[in-house]
């Protein structure tokens, strides 16, 4: 770690610490993130300044490296310890390296919690993740669905056909789909993660496939070229593409009508429930160990798994009305 | 020898015309005359870069960069188009063109001035194009919304019933073909490439006509860059990554010899069809992911394996008639 992030590092810290003076019997909560300046995590950091408001006597130390590195969170964490913090909501850069500073954290009577990016459960109390496989698949095909009350045919677009995480969550939306009366899933399809060949795929559905009626890409690379096809073939209002891909880079395809809706982590909500849990954890109102269920406040409750991992909620659903305001987020 | 080179071609056509015909017994709105335009037009940038390529490859070299350099360009186009909404497409057009030329440049000096294999200097150039659109992007991604209409619009824009796309492709064709056949330039190529001693006495230098083929296929590459980020419509570190082999595969095909020397335009031209036809009907005919990347691979492979016995051939003939002789 050089001098500057020592110095930065100290710097965060000590206005912390300055802050909490005024109120000493505050409970410290530090938020930890991957790294400084990324606009997602200062949409988390909005949404723990959002639980403290709201819990009142809580600090929120919002705090990480100046680059995504392992050495650099350690170094946060060890500064933490010592100056001893009543709880640790970290998104790790790895899942093993910050292992051995957690646990010297937690005997310290440091309460210690991963979201967004998990830490090896024995490093860790329990583990939020943004959400779960099934919501996600769920999410992908209600999409679709509520643009289509007489159903219709709707094929997917996913990554490479290797890809673990998009075929799980394909096994899920197949899963519900008799939930969703008259959509059809009529093919699928794979892009590779490359926007020509998303494109090519996107244009050859539309051949194959004249009645369809959405594309579900959750996939971000996907899900931007599929709406660039839908565009290019002037079929927007006919065929809408929807699935999983960021406010910054669909928003135009938003705006141009291409894309109703597409669903993604809030991380606003993130931030929020993640402090939540802390603070609970803290007063010791709750006690995070496997099939607990933790209060996430307005988010509701998550059930621990036997990992003492939890989903927190569905995908967070963007439409015309709040893409604008997220694109310059994240 | 001409005559060898016109038999490949009509033979690559029959292929694509066989190909074209068995599409259509399984899907046969493939063949209506839109649905071929939008293979051609969808193919457009393939042909672009694998004309330059061409002429690398002519003068016995190989441009493995072809990609990063369009990625290069087309992302310094777009980040001028975000930045300064107000500057004309045309003058964005030309700074992709001459961000081409100087990636070209590049890869054409360290070749003909240091002497280095051209296969490890531009599989050197292709990461570091890569990095720097990494450095002056930050990794982010420039986005449909953020670049203007009229920077989007020109690709698709219509001419004649047809997209400017395509006018690019036919003309990129037509200038190459006049390049390659009646200028002495065009013709150095095949002499550097043919025959190296040979063309040093008959005045050609061979490093410098290189030099000047990688800058044309530097050219050519930061043209497609800017098409290809219009035409997608977005622009981020990774742009058509791996299609330097997709452009070299449509070369081979296409009846360029990789040894230098050997090949024309109407054959790249016909190579990179023959591989925009794959990719544009497989997804129509319902194959299975896991067969197309197969089925895409053992053409390429075939295509070799033609080449080589058609080279092969030549070299019988002549044994033929020694004999003959004897």
């Amino acid at each position: 770690m050089g001098l500057l992030k020592k110095v930065l590092v100290t710097a965060a810290i000590s206005t912390a610490l300055i802050a909490n003076v005024a109120h000493a019997e505050n409970k410290k909560i530090a938020l930890v993130v991957k790294a400084l300046g990324i606009g997602f995590f200062d949409a988390a950091n909005k949404g723990a300044q959002e639980a403290a408001k709201e819990l009142g006597d809580v600090d929120i130390i919002y705090t990480g490296p100046t680059d995504t590195t392992a050495e650099g969170q350690i170094e946060v964490i060890n500064s933490l310890v010592a100056q001893k913090v009543d709880a640790i909501a970290i998104s790790a850069n790895d899942k093993d390296a910050l292992v051995p500073a957690l646990k010297k954290a937690m005997e310290r009577g440091i309460k210690v919690i991963s979201w967004d990016s998990g830490v090896a459960p024995e490093g860790r109390m329990m583990h939020l993740n943004p959400s779960s496989n099934p919501l996600i698949g769920n999410m992908c095909v209600k999409m679709a669905a509520d643009n289509l009350p007489e159903g219709g045919d709707v094929a997917i677009l996913s990554a490479a056909a290797t890809a673990t995480n998009q075929n799980t969550w394909i096994e899920e939306m197949k899963k519900v789909l008799p939930n969703y009366k008259g959509i059809n899933i009529v093919a699928t399809v794979y892009g590779d993660d490359k926007t020509d060949k998303s494109y090519t795929e996107a244009q050859g559905l539309m051949k194959a496939y004249p009645n369809l009626k959405a594309i579900i890409a959750p996939t971000s690379v996907g899900i931007v070229a599929a709406a660039q096809a839908v565009t290019d073939a002037g079929m927007v209002g006919k065929i809408n593409v929807t699935g999983l891909g960021l406010p910054s880079e669909m928003a135009g395809h938003v705006k141009s009508g291409a894309s109703k809706s597409f669903a993604i982590w809030n991380p606003i909500d993130l931030g929020y429930a993640a402090t939540m849990i802390s603070y609970n954890l803290v007063t010791g109102k709750e006690e995070a160990k496997p099939g607990a269920e933790l209060s996430m406040g307005r988010m509701g409750k998550v059930k621990l798994d036997d990992n003492s991992e939890g989903a927190m909620a569905d995908p967070f659903v963007y439409d015309a009305k709040n893409v604008e305001e997220f694109a310059k987020i994240f | 020898m001409k005559a060898l080179l016109k038999h490949r071609e009509t033979q690559l056509v029959a292929v694509i015309l066989a190909m074209v015909g068995l599409i259509a017994l399984r899907f046969p709105s493939f063949v209506a005359p839109a649905s071929l335009g939008n293979v051609f037009n969808d193919t457009s940038i393939l042909i672009i870069l694998a004309l330059g390529q061409m002429t690398v490859i002519l003068t016995k070299c190989v441009d493995l960069s072809t990609a990063a350099t369009l990625a290069l360009s087309g992302m310094v186009a777009a980040m001028l188009n975000n930045l300064y909404p107000d500057l004309p497409v045309l003058l964005l057009v030309v700074v992709a063109i001459l961000t081409g030329v100087l990636a070209g440049a590049i890869n054409g000096l360290l070749v003909w001035r240091l002497d280095i294999p051209p296969i490890v200097v531009t599989l050197g150039t292709m990461t570091i194009y890569r990095g720097i659109i990494f450095l002056i992007s930050d990794g982010k991604w420039i986005n449909a919304h953020e670049m203007t209409d009229a920077f989007k619009a020109v690709p698709r824009a219509d001419f004649l019933g047809i997209p400017v796309l395509s006018w690019m492709a036919l003309s990129v064709t037509a200038i190459m073909a006049v390049l390659l056949r009646r200028l002495a330039t065009g013709r150095a190529f095949y002499a550097v490439g043919g025959n190296p001693h040979a063309a040093v006495y008959t005045g050609i230098d061979v490093g410098y006509t290189r030099f000047l083929s990688f800058v044309l296929s530097g050219a050519l590459s930061g043209l497609a860059g800017y098409l290809w980020i219009a035409r997608y419509a977005v622009a981020y570190v990774d742009i058509a990554l791996g299609f330097e082999l997709d452009v070299v595969a449509a070369c081979v095909i296409g009846g360029i010899s990789i040894a230098g020397g050997i090949g024309t335009v109407f054959g790249a031209v016909l190579g990179s069809l023959f591989l925009g036809t794959i990719k544009n009907a497989l997804p129509v005919i319902n194959i299975s992911p896991f067969w197309q990347l197969a089925i895409s691979g053992s053409v390429i492979i075939l295509a070799v394996a033609f080449n080589a016995r058609a080279e092969r051939r030549k070299g019988r003939v002549i044994l033929k008639k020694a004999e003959v002789v004897a």
